[in-house]
């Protein structure tokens, strides 16, 4: 079980993702520059937080230009499972692998916080293991995450059940004011319709081990993995 | 020629940053700035022999790149 951390200029959050995924699971982790036009024969790709080209005209808008990102979306394409965290989230929105985009926070301030996340659905590549109505306790970090759709795309997520994790209060209702980005129904997190692409604001790479706050993150790494040994996502790499 | 690109967040998407300029001008005293809406101004070199040609460039880099047309939309002006 190999795994891609995509590594834009002004990525900073793959070292914990490697971190994460190599030392506390124990997987084999594959560092890939941006500039690179193969993934190293990974099975599961993860694009991860930062501030990639400084967010410049916006944020993941230069790095989907990247000459990785055309073998991430043929890999997404192939069925091949993507994980996109925080700015990982914002550059697959850019890319149109999945729906939306963001909007500055509602309180215009960059939130670094932890959250309760509400698991929505369990049958994304990345939810498997975890259970619906579970609440996930993460770290967010990221001045733009207020995530938008308009009314229709909103109802087509709804109708294929493709919002994965909405911010709630530590019992799982939906609070408005839990809702720290202000983000259309409090979507904290979306899959595509094939449900192997996952796209989240939260940081589960940064909560997988007791000593930093929570450990909750593991569930969305761990299924992956689950997903993969029992063959429910194509390796594509 | 010159292409001038606007690019501004669509009528029904909240624009916080507005909303907070619009608060400072209150504060300011300036209340009949009822509404401020912040957007992007972009100045384009555009090798071009028509006007048509320049603002077809214009709309397209627009469209791909300069706007998200998610949440954005964008005007096209030729100098």
């Amino acid at each position: 079980m190999k795994f891609a951390v995509v590594v834009f200029p002004g990525s900073n959050c793959d070292h914990d993702a490697y971190h994460a995924l190599a030392s506390v699971l124990g997987h084999e982790v594959v560092l890939v520059w941006h500039k690179e036009i193969h993934l190293s024969g990974a099975d599961v790709v993860v694009l991860p937080g930062g501030f990639s080209y400084g967010d410049y005209l916006r944020t993941g808008a230069i790095a989907r230009f990247s000459p990785v990102m055309t073998r991430v979306v043929e890999f997404a394409a192939a069925g091949g499972p993507v994980l996109g965290i925080c700015n990982g989230f914002q550059v697959l929105l850019e890319a149109g692998l999945l729906p939306g985009g963001m909007r500055r926070n509602k309180t215009l301030k960059f939130i670094c916080e932890h959250v309760n996340l509400r698991v929505e659905v369990s049958d994304t590549a990345f939810t498997k293991l975890a259970s619906v109505g579970q609440v996930l306790r993460m770290p967010i970090a990221h001045g733009e995450g207020n995530y938008y759709v308009d009314a229709d795309t909103l109802r087509e997520l709804k109708e294929r059940q493709q919002i994965v994790f909405r911010y709630t209060a530590p019992d799982g209702s939906l609070d408005e004011q839990r809702n720290v980005n202000g983000s259309v129904d409090a979507i904290a997190g979306i899959c595509n319709r094939d449900r192997n692409v996952v796209g989240l604001m939260p940081h589960p790479e940064r909560a997988c081990e007791d000593v930093v706050g929570s450990s909750d993150g593991r569930v969305v790494l761990e299924s992956v993995v689950d997903a993969f040994r029992v063959g429910a996502v194509a390796p594509a790499g | 020629m010159k292409a001038k690109v606007f690019v501004t967040l669509k009528p029904s998407i909240l624009d916080p940053q507005g909303k907070a300029i619009t608060g400072a001008l209150r504060t300011l005293g300036y209340n009949s700035v009822c509404d401020v809406r912040q957007g992007k101004y972009f100045e384009l070199d555009v090798e071009a022999e028509t006007v048509t040609e320049a603002e077809t460039v214009a709309n397209e880099v627009a469209d791909k790149l300069l706007a998200n047309p998610v949440i954005e939309s964008y005007r096209v002006e030729i100098e």
